[in-house]
């Protein structure tokens, strides 16, 4: 049933959900690598006044194993008040979580009860393939058309990867989202500048190159994504293509600014072929056509063959490996997930291109395994992964593990789940909350983390 | 004439609704005039807006005058009712799943056509109907095609004119005071109201001539 007021986190605008009260809980889907136990989709306390701060207090199982839980997302947020697609009385209620490797989706409600969400609806994999003509769902937003999820196999689980939509409140499949897809074939992350009727989407691979892990041959081919692409939103037409070019691979996660009138992003490559440096990139509009421009480079870190996975041994480095990056809701600082060194760093992006290191600090690390204040001087491993952070930007939450097959790959002695949090000052640095640390129970590991009430990579605005 | 006057004063309600509803067009006029940073384009989207509503609004009122000739007046007020019901009906499940065309780079045109396609989903044009019946076409009175029409044209032109002056009213206050903050509170689910009011109209006009 419609609300008559609309949904009270809602926002107009950026800086007004920055005023949004603390969050109290966080959901964070969880996996078993070994396929044996049903995912989760776990629920964390997240308020520090509370008894079982830092801890899991529910954790909802799928019906099925080996689905692969990974990304997520509500059923509608903010842009429900857009004035040209206005949805405002429809409720932020659904989470709706996509098995990467199964491509089931699960609808589950967290409306009676937040603390413990149910499941309500399961999409199965062969209904969605046939009528999305896609398979592998990955990115979820809620968007002015109702819920889009960016895919990355087509029907066969080959490629082109790509969108498809899906409605708001009934979850029923609607269909493939591109009414011409030009040249884009690769799928992975999409989001959009609602001010600027522009889609973007990013590349990884077709799920045959990734499912069984990395493999190098394509990774040193140059056969992994490095693209972006440009859409035109509402016509759901391909306008521009952007190529990182040959020494760049894995082109990653999107965050647009959160301001509609801005027009520029940031996205994270994964790793240079030349110097295995991950990297920065900054999008931005260029009188009609789009641009990008390398802002921020992090080097690899020299270390002895015997600290290294086979992967690595030959390299005598460690990879920094920037698999996510998340921007505050002013837009001012971005944060930076190196999945390989154990860093978590913080850029302030006021001047989008010309980033300036505000704050870092380190736990696991394929070579470091730092420890955690709370962790009792205990090794650490996997990485800064996943991250999100709070509306008002002075928390920041992140997991540690990547993708099964691919954690086995860099942390083949098996990665051990923890989810941390970081306070944030509003004038720039970062560090540990000594309170939140959340080890992970041995059957799983954590992977996206969503805020309750929306956080900075789940709603999009119409109004600066 | 009392009857009359109640007539013509709920086609400038009916007006007044509609430029009352944010999703129908001083909300869009606002936020192109915040997100290009130009209070001109606030007012001067406004004009696209109302056009595109009266544009619409025309089309069925004509529509329902060729009809009102061609055939008798029970026939007429069922057809009307049950399309009322219908529309209704179409609200209840259908209205979240529009395509969105129009984004916040689209032009003055575009503004046009948005609020004309707005406009006609909604069903403005059809609940002008049940009002239009009794001075369009007054029991027993057969004159031509002329004074049908040109009292359809004067009633769209009050309906339009009501709708233009709430909503720039609106689009004035939200923009140049309140801010859009505001919606959080006040965007109360005139669309529920609408829904209501289509099944309710439709409804009577069916009751009213069987």
């Amino acid at each position: 049933m419609a609300a008559w007021t609309p949904d009270p986190s809602f926002y107009p605008s950026p800086r007004m959900a920055m005023k949004a009260a603390p969050e109290t809980l966080a959901y964070v889907a969880a996996f078993d690598p070994d396929r044996k136990v049903p995912d989760a989709l776990a629920v964390v306390d997240v308020d520090p006044g509370s008894k079982s701060y830092s801890s899991i207090i529910a954790s909802v199982a799928m019906p099925n194993t080996g689905d692969e839980l990974h990304h997520f997302g509500w059923n509608a947020c903010s842009s429900c008040l857009c004035p040209n697609a206005p949805h405002p009385h429809s409720e932020r209620r659904y989470l709706v979580v996509p098995g990467l490797r199964s491509s089931r989706i699960h609808i589950l409600d967290t409306k009676p009860d937040p603390r413990k969400p149910k499941i309500v609806k399961v999409l199965e994999p062969g209904d969605i393939a046939e009528r999305a003509g896609y398979t592998r769902p990955h990115t979820v937003h809620c968007g002015p058309e109702g819920i889009y999820v960016a895919a990355l196999g087509n029907r066969e689980g080959k490629g082109p990867g790509g969108i498809f939509l899906m409605d708001h409140e009934t979850f029923d499949v609607r269909g493939q989202w591109e009414l011409d897809r030009g040249p884009q074939y690769l799928a992975y992350d999409a989001w959009w500048h609602l001010g600027h009727d522009t889609l973007v989407t990013s590349e990884w691979g077709t799920p045959d190159t990734f499912e069984n892990g990395l493999i190098p041959e394509v990774l040193l081919g140059a056969k992994y994504g490095r693209r972006l692409h440009f859409w035109d939103l509402h016509k759901r037409k391909h306008l521009q293509t952007i190529d990182f070019g040959d020494k760049y691979q894995l082109v990653f996660e999107l965050r647009p600014a959160h301001d509609p009138t801005k027009a520029y992003g940031f996205v994270n490559c994964v790793v240079s072929l030349e110097n295995l440096s991950s990297s920065i990139w900054t999008w931005y509009k260029d009188g009609d056509r789009w641009a990008v421009k390398k802002v921020i480079e992090i080097p690899a870190e020299p270390a002895s063959e015997d600290q290294l996975p086979p992967l690595l041994k030959g390299f005598k480095a460690v990879p920094p490996l920037v698999t996510d990056i998340d921007l505050s809701m002013d837009d001012k600082y971005l944060y930076v997930a190196c999945w390989g060194t154990g860093d978590l760093q913080q850029y302030d992006v006021s001047d989008p291109f010309s980033p300036k290191l505000t704050g870092k600090v380190r736990i696991g690390g394929i070579v470091s395994g730092a420890t955690h204040p709370l962790a009792k001087g205990a090794r650490l491993n996997g990485g800064p992964q996943m991250v999100e952070i709070s509306r008002d930007g002075r928390r920041v939450y992140f997991t540690n593990s990547l993708y099964g097959a691919i954690d086995a790959q860099f942390y083949p002695e098996g990665i051990e789940g923890w989810m941390v949090k970081l306070d944030a000052n509003p004038g720039g640095g970062i560090d540990f909350d000594g309170k939140f640390f959340v080890k992970w129970p041995k059957t799983h590991r954590p992977h996206q983390v969503r805020l309750e009430g929306g956080d900075c990579s789940s709603d999009s605005y119409c109004y600066p | 004439m009392a009857e009359e006057w109640r007539s013509w004063l709920a086609l400038a309600g009916l007006g007044a609704f509609h430029g009352l509803n944010p999703a129908m067009g001083w909300l869009f006029a606002v936020a192109l005039g915040l997100h290009r940073q130009s209070r001109a384009m606030v007012y001067l989207s406004l004009v696209p807006i109302a056009l595109g509503h009266a544009l619409s609004v025309a089309l069925v009122g004509a529509a329902f005058v060729l009809a009102g000739l061609s055939v008798n007046a029970q026939v007429l007020g069922l057809g009307c009712g049950l399309l009322l019901i219908g529309w209704g009906l179409y609200h209840w499940g259908y209205r979240h799943r529009h395509r969105v065309r129009f984004g916040m780079q689209t032009g003055l045109a575009g503004i046009f056509l948005w609020s004309f396609l707005v406009t006609t989903a909604h069903g403005a044009g059809p609940m002008l109907w049940p009002i239009l019946m009794p001075i369009c076409f007054p029991s027993g009175a057969t004159s031509g095609a002329a004074e049908p029409a040109s009292i359809a044209v004067a009633g769209v032109m009050v309906h339009s004119a009501a709708m233009l002056a709430v909503t720039a009213t609106i689009a004035c206050v939200v923009h140049e005071w309140l801010g859009v903050g505001i919606l959080r509170r006040v965007w109360v689910n005139l669309d529920a109201v609408w829904t209501v009011a289509l099944l309710a109209a439709g409804t009577m006009l069916l009751i009213a001539s069987l």
